[in-house]
């Protein structure tokens, strides 16, 4: 079976369409929506990319505080700014 | 010499609330802190102030202590984090809710309010619970606060008030109205009040030992708990004296973080974390809240109570008419602060105490010695 | 689960790579545990569009050496404490929740490589801020940069290799702000004539890729202009600012190394830095260390000490002290390094009393300036508290205040509690006695 090229993900609810093999943090920056709000109610995107300063945390499939920096993304994944 | 009224070791929550104690009674205060202010036992406990009824006189101190909390709430800064969330002791069976009801007896003849929950009623409170709970006791009044802010909030108002903080050396000895630190230098004080916690290097013959316990803290989970539970069983892990201990001991942050206990360990100094118990500790706490299997914990960390023999802290004289105590909490710590830090005043200035100070006066020592020997 | 092996190696960067291999080939047991996706670490990141990340040979040569070697590498394992002497705990994130996994070890090589240092300055925190090596990582990951402005600032090799990286990616690399000023680089550059070709060739092939790229030496950032995205970066020569528009800003100081596992363990450490012997070997008996974690001294230093660590572990003490001549002369390029890109005062004043600092709880520089020290800094404002441990603002106050972060605290990472399981450590003696 030919591996899939796109991989289509739902990000705060909108259908987003990924190149295979994206990480779920570089598809946040792609549609403009943030990984988190921080504690005071700045969004934050992606930084270190590295899995080191967990900027990068939003709710995947349900599941709080995930680094999405170190994931990829799969088909109908949901992801969720984490506020 | 430098001369004080009072000269308070250590800058604990105690030593803080009794600085600022002694300030307001006009006196002339220093305080020593060989480290950083709040960082030793006040640091590394949960902050949780709540009426425990294991004795009459720790249920007087308990009551009487939270009460001034509640006087001291509008002076609080933010930063306290104070919460009234309320504590409620979680029953798991039928005999734990016997427990329950003599327990809200207890209290009430004490003044001290509280609702039982019946199973419905505690799941509704906490959905997070797993099923098949009995019910609860909820006291309305108990109150969750960040130690180190409250122990900075006393040391700033009374080095406001004229106290002073000798910071960066610990005491080496005292004796005779005399301090000496560590590094030579002396002050004389008319009454030194040792408030170093579970730190008896100063009085090495104190019956105070070090009972280790670990913690653990999560990153935020806002609404997932709403009030500081405690299993019933807790008590019967608090009284065991011989072997290590763990229950289960939650409680919701302002921050939406949950802290994690509880262990009592006798006889291990080591500051390490001890995973066996660290693990026990959490398997106890998801057995309660299974959903707790998909939280993230970002760190864990031990402390050391300072624990006495009969489980009351000691406050007042000792044999040395210039040296006076103010340690021995236990677990109570943050609750007993300002209770401790008046009765201590009161006892210093001659005043009459607002609650009875005899069960907590340092005299007890040699009764104890006697009965342990 | 529990497995035991010979040697285990925390890291499949060059070092762990290296270190891995020379275990291997010595006939030890060896497995390696990564937390990324792939074998390579930072500097060796595979990327997402493999046209475009050219593959470094030495790479390609290292891994295939690996692979023949009979280690066996276990990526996306990440290690978060030690729940006996003698093992290791590590997690996997699986669709289906987080599964724990232990390693009783014989010998362990420490190979946990190095982070980005980040300095606050206003406006680091908006979105379009990233570290430098942090972009070239997303941008691996899938981030489409492709006719993007960058700026890439800050300080250190790194920034050149980011910037050649994202101009092949599509990316306009409008300006690069190396903080070190030229007098201080000098020396550095004169070296590589004279020590290294192959280091000069790569500089040269980044040179040639970014031929239209002005490079700015003892030139920093001073602030992020824009309100909700990046629109521009000033940026500072010392004797006047402009401001360089931009749509990204790629942003690190530097390097530090990531030394938590070595502290959990009670390795001592010297300065930032792990200690270690001729061999490679750590405070701790068995506990070997190699890489970025014992000094910055780049790629070629990694591969020497790694294998020299690995050989070490497999007691092959002859065919490692042959490599020790080759090491002194990676580390006194490490040492050039750090003359080269010592940070300048000016970076420390960068914030404003409002930059946040601790990025994880928001605490903003006034409220730090108060304390003493990192400890009554962390307990009065919750710096450092948050689920980074302090690894990003611990580095900052280091630079700022000169505080130094205090104990390593379990879980070295964040991790769900269904991974606490008591049966699990109920390790039988047999298990790790050898």
């Amino acid at each position: 079976m030919p591996e899939r090229s796109t991989i289509t993900i739902h990000v705060n609810g909108h259908t987003v369409v990924v190149p295979a093999g994206s990480v779920v943090s570089a598809a946040l920056l792609a549609v403009g929506e943030p990984c988190r709000m921080s504690v005071s109610g700045e969004p934050r995107t992606a930084f270190c990319g590295m899995g080191i300063c967990f900027e990068c945390r939003a709710v995947i499939d349900g599941v709080a505080h995930q680094r999405t920096c170190q994931m990829l993304c799969h088909e109908g994944m949901s992801v969720e700014t984490q506020r | 010499m430098r001369g004080f009224d009072v000269l308070i070791l250590g800058a604990g929550i105690v030593g803080c609330a009794c600085a600022l104690e002694c300030v307001r009674a006009g006196l002339r205060v220093g305080i020593v802190e060989r480290d950083v202010p709040g960082g030793a036992t006040t640091a590394a406990g949960m902050g949780h102030i709540v009426v425990m009824d294991d004795s009459p006189a720790q249920l007087a101190l308990t009551r009487y202590s939270r009460s001034l909390w509640q006087e001291l709430l509008p002076h609080l800064p933010v930063g306290v984090e104070y919460e009234r969330r309320g504590t409620v002791w979680v029953a798991a069976d039928d005999e734990e809710m016997g427990e329950v009801h003599a327990k809200r007896k207890t209290y009430a003849l004490a003044g001290v309010e509280s609702e039982v929950l019946d199973a419905r009623a505690l799941a509704a409170a906490e959905p997070n619970l797993r099923a098949g709970l009995a019910g609860g006791l909820l006291v309305l009044d108990d109150a969750v606060i960040y130690p180190p802010t409250a122990a900075a909030f006393f040391l700033h108002e009374a080095v406001r008030g004229g106290a002073v903080l000798l910071r960066g050396q610990g005491a080496d000895h005292i004796g005779k109205g005399i301090v000496t630190l560590r590094d030579g230098t002396t002050y004389a004080a008319d009454r030194i009040v040792v408030a170093t916690g579970a730190d008896i290097a100063l009085l090495p013959s104190l019956p105070i030992q070090k009972r280790k316990g670990h913690l653990l803290i999560t990153d935020r989970y806002p609404g997932f708990l709403h009030h500081q539970l405690v299993e019933l069983g807790y008590l019967k892990s608090a009284h065991q004296i011989s072997s290590d201990s763990v229950a289960f001991n939650i409680q919701p942050r302002l921050t939406g973080q949950l802290l994690i206990g509880s262990s009592r360990q006798y006889g291990n100094e080591n500051p390490g974390i001890d995973q066996r118990i660290l693990r026990s500790m959490l398997e106890r706490a998801r057995s309660y809240m299974p959903a707790l299997a998909g939280i993230s914990g970002i760190r864990a960390w031990t402390g050391f109570r300072a624990a006495t023999p009969d489980k009351l802290p000691l406050i007042g004289p000792t044999d040395d008419p210039t040296i006076f105590l103010a340690m021995g909490f236990e677990g109570l710590g943050i609750t007993n602060a300002p209770g401790a830090a008046r009765l201590l005043v009161d006892g210093l200035l001659g005043r009459v105490p607002g609650i009875d100070a005899t069960p907590f006066l340092p005299s007890r020592i040699a009764l104890m010695e006697t009965k342990h020997a | 689960m529990m497995r035991r092996t010979d040697v285990l190696v925390i890291g499949a960067g060059p070092a762990g790579i290296a270190a891995a291999t020379a275990a291997a080939k010595n006939g030890c047991s060896t497995i390696v545990l990564d937390d990324n996706v792939a074998a390579g670490g930072q500097i060796w990141r595979g990327g997402i569009d493999s046209a475009r990340t050219k593959e470094d040979p030495a790479k390609t040569k290292a891994i295939a050496a690996l692979r023949s070697s009979g280690a066996e590498i276990l990526a996306g394992r990440q290690v978060v404490d030690q729940p006996a002497p003698g093992v290791l705990r590590a997690v996997i994130t699986m669709a289906d929740g987080t599964r724990a996994e232990s390693f009783a070890w014989d010998r362990l090589i420490l190979a946990t490589g190095a982070r980005e240092r980040f300095l606050p300055f206003p406006g680091w925190t908006l979105p379009g801020v990233f570290g430098a090596g942090g972009l070239q990582a997303l941008v691996k990951g899938g981030f489409y940069v492709e006719g993007k402005r960058v700026v890439v600032a800050g300080s250190g090799p790194l920034l050149l290799a980011v910037a050649a990286h994202l101009q092949e990616y599509g990316a306009k690399v409008v300006a690069i702000a190396e903080q070190a000023p030229l007098r201080q680089l000098l020396p550095f550059a004169a070296s590589l004539l004279g020590s290294s070709l192959g280091k000069l060739l790569q500089g040269a092939r980044y040179r040639a890729s970014l031929a239209r790229t002005p490079y700015r030496m003892g030139c920093w950032p001073v602030a992020v202009e824009g309100e909700e995205s990046v629109r521009g970066v000033r940026l500072t020569n010392g004797r006047r600012v402009w401001s360089e528009p931009c749509d990204l800003l790629a942003c690190g100081f530097h390097l530090v190394p990531n030394t938590e596992l070595a502290e959990l363990l009670g390795c001592k450490l010297r300065g930032d830095f792990v200690e270690v012997n001729v061999r490679q070997q750590t405070s701790v008996a068995n506990v070997f260390c190699a890489g970025e974690p014992t000094g910055i001294a780049g790629l070629e230093a990694a591969l020497i000490q790694g294998e020299i660590a690995g050989l070490s572990a497999a007691g092959a003490a002859r065919e490692a002290s042959e490599l020790y001549g080759r090491r002194s002369r990676e580390q006194a390029f490490a040492r050039r390094l750090e003359a080269a890109f010592r940070l300048r005062p000016e970076l420390r004043s960068l914030a404003v009393p409002d930059t946040i600092v601790c990025r994880c709880e928001d605490v903003p520089f006034s409220q730090l300036q108060e304390h003493i020290s990192w400890t009554d800094a962390k307990l009065q404002t919750r710096c450092g508290m948050g689920p980074c441990q302090g690894r990003i603002c611990g580095s900052a106050v280091q630079t700022l205040f000169n505080w130094r972060a205090t104990s390593v605290r379990p879980p070295l990472f964040p991790v769900p509690l269904e991974v606490f399981d008591s049966e699990e450590i109920s390790i039988s003696p047999e298990t790790i006695v050898h």
